[in-house]
């Protein structure tokens, strides 16, 4: 904690010395320390900000980021109007946007769930088997789907049981959407939960015990008292995601891509990598990207402006 | 004093324990299908599926994907790459983290604003890429290593642990004459144990279990982590032609492929079951010590 008549004291020393540079002298360690973080950020995470700029160019290698021409907003014409656009947007749409609406409750239902636990010992096992899939890699768990619904699969040997037919999961473009999602949720909901089971943990037993004297059941407890304790947390994790919406990852969805569930596994993340790094059309490509980077932006103001409007001017900034 | 419950308190009770039984088990029965079933034997796996008698086990699976060069190279390589990183972005966090929770450092929400800006936008795939290409990185373990290192939410978790050391402990320190240099080893990093354990586990998970980077970046296949050998055996079918014997290939192939996944899924995993225990006391510590407000 910072102790006011100190930090005073403080600027009161370093008020003599009016030169910024004189004060870096002084405190350069502090600077030092900063120093590899800021270096690589500048490097490694503004250096593509600037060479995103082959977005609106004829780019070509050789001559590099300068020296290749200006052709204005070419590429995104070209992305907006090739046939593939549609597709690909309303996939990467859809794949997001359904992914949010299950993922997002999930995790909270899982900690006021886990909150009712009353013996320590219980809820801290329970935890600990349902925390556990946020550690396996996706290449593991992908692999594991591709184990468990291929045709002879264990999942596939009860359908041939039931139904005599298996059922192609994994090459089937209606399936692809359930099986992202359903994933999704077995590996991260438990873990998404954490933030909210340790906001749950601080509530007053008082607070129940009261209400509970005053008549009031279970779930009335939940929705008056749980609920609003984790309402801002909820609001700070849902604008997070909706912001990020476009900006689902490639890894999963690149792995469990096979040629016949492209009609709904293309996103625009995985079409950047193919046509970038694959095709080498890297001019094309960036701007897909950066097309992409746009839209989670735009995203991300709207759904906060929103948020903020409906939870009484608590946004995220 | 104890809370009386109702009717329907009681009963939904009762559900709350079925529907937590049931996540519980939809978490373990897939994994524990793939524990049993690496140590099957590969023809009774197969023909029956699961058996419980011991003489229908067998550790072939474990023989084949332990004599596979890849496989032993790329969990050298993931070891490698993850001990380095783990390293490289605690030791970056940290000094950063420090330096962000020091009133007297000036700039600071300009250095803020600096690193949070990034966490909402970049610049892409492949600028990205390019930039790496350029600097020459490309098939070097840095490409791997370097540009993911500065991660600003590690960051921040640092500097709100540094926050809480009490500033007279370093005030006291400073009026002994001791230099800042001597403040921050000698003092306050044996104060930090728990935030570093905490970074190096979650850095060293994270690498663990990354393919992208490598694959974009490293060719060549002696440099391949395990996420990527793993990635051609388990969603590629490319069982390594090296572990089976030529002329018997189709159809041993065919035999020892279940079995040769279910065991390098879990070979890829030991470390991390072997550390999950430790991750235990921190699970919380990671999430809520840089609280998002």
């Amino acid at each position: 904690m910072h102790n006011p008549i100190e930090a005073e004291h403080r600027t009161m020393v370093t008020r003599h010395k009016s030169s910024i540079l004189d004060y870096v002298k002084k405190h350069y360690f502090l600077y030092i320390l900063l120093a590899p973080a800021v270096i690589l950020t500048l490097i490694f995470k503004y250096g593509p900000m600037y060479g995103a700029i082959i977005a609106f160019k004829d780019f070509s290698p050789i001559k590099g980021i300068m020296g290749s021409e200006w052709v204005g907003l070419y590429n995104f014409e070209k992305f907006l109007s090739s046939p593939n656009f549609e597709v690909i947007f309303m996939n990467t749409l859809k794949l997001s946007f359904f992914g949010l609406i299950l993922s997002f409750p999930v995790p909270i239902l899982i900690a006021l769930m886990l909150n009712q636990i009353r013996r320590a010992r219980v809820k801290k096992n329970i935890q600990l088997f349902l925390y556990a899939p946020n550690f396996i890699s996706v290449v593991v768990v992908v692999g594991m789907l591709f184990i468990f619904l291929s045709p002879t699969g264990p999942i596939n040997q009860l359908f041939t049981w039931l139904t005599g037919e298996p059922i192609m999961f994994m090459s089937r473009p209606e399936y692809f959407r359930w099986i992202y999602i359903l994933s999704d949720v077995w590996t991260g909901a438990g873990w998404a939960s954490i933030i909210y089971v340790a906001a749950l943990a601080n509530v007053d037993p008082e607070l129940h015990n009261a209400a509970n004297l005053d008549g009031a059941n279970l779930l009335q407890r939940i929705r008056h008292i749980d609920l609003p304790t984790i309402r801002p947390i909820m609001a700070i994790v849902f604008i997070l995601a909706a912001g990020g919406i476009m900006s689902i990852g490639f890894e999963k969805a690149y792995l469990m891509q096979t040629a016949m569930n492209l009609p709904t596994s293309e996103i625009i993340p995985t079409y950047v990598y193919k046509i970038g790094l694959q095709s080498g059309d890297y001019a094309y490509s960036a701007a897909v990207g950066l097309f992409n980077s746009l839209i989670n932006i735009i995203m991300l103001l709207t759904v906060n402006f929103i948020v903020k409007k409906l939870n009484e001017g608590e946004g995220l900034y | 004093m104890p809370i009386k419950h109702s009717g329907l308190d009681r009963f939904i009770i009762v559900m709350n324990a079925i529907f937590l039984t049931l996540a519980v088990l939809i978490v373990v029965l897939p994994l524990t299908y793939v524990v049993i079933a690496s140590f099957m034997d590969p023809s009774v796996l197969l023909s029956k599926g699961l058996s419980f008698h011991l003489s229908d086990w067998s550790l072939e699976g474990y023989k084949k994907i332990l004599s596979n060069p890849a496989m032993i190279r790329g969990f050298g390589n993931a070891v490698l790459y993850s001990v380095s990183f783990a390293i490289l972005t605690v030791v970056i966090s940290i000094c950063a983290g420090y330096a962000l929770s020091d009133d007297r450092l000036k700039g600071k929400s300009f250095f803020m604003t600096l690193f949070i800006i990034t966490m909402f936008f970049g610049g892409g795939l492949i600028p990205t890429y390019l930039l790496v290409k350029n600097l020459g990185l490309l098939d070097t373990i840095w490409a791997v290593i370097i540009p993911g290192a500065v991660s600003v939410w590690n960051i921040i978790l640092s500097r709100t642990f540094f926050k809480g050391v009490p500033n007279e402990l370093k005030d006291a320190a400073n009026v002994d004459g001791a230099s800042e240099m001597r403040i921050f080893t000698s003092i306050v990093l044996p104060l930090s144990k728990p935030i570093i354990f905490v970074l190096a586990l979650y850095a060293f998970v994270g690498q663990w279990n990354s393919y992208f980077d490598a694959m974009i970046y490293l060719d060549n296949p002696n440099l391949h982590p395990l996420q990527l050998v793993l990635r051609s055996i388990l969603i590629q079918n490319q069982v390594d032609p090296g572990m089976i014997s030529d002329q018997l290939a189709m159809a041993e192939m065919k035999r020892l492929s279940e079995i040769i996944k279910y065991a390098a899924i879990v070979v890829s995993s030991l470390p991390l079951i072997i550390m999950y225990p430790f991750f235990q006391k921190y699970f919380e510590k990671g999430v809520m010590v840089g609280s998002l407000k």
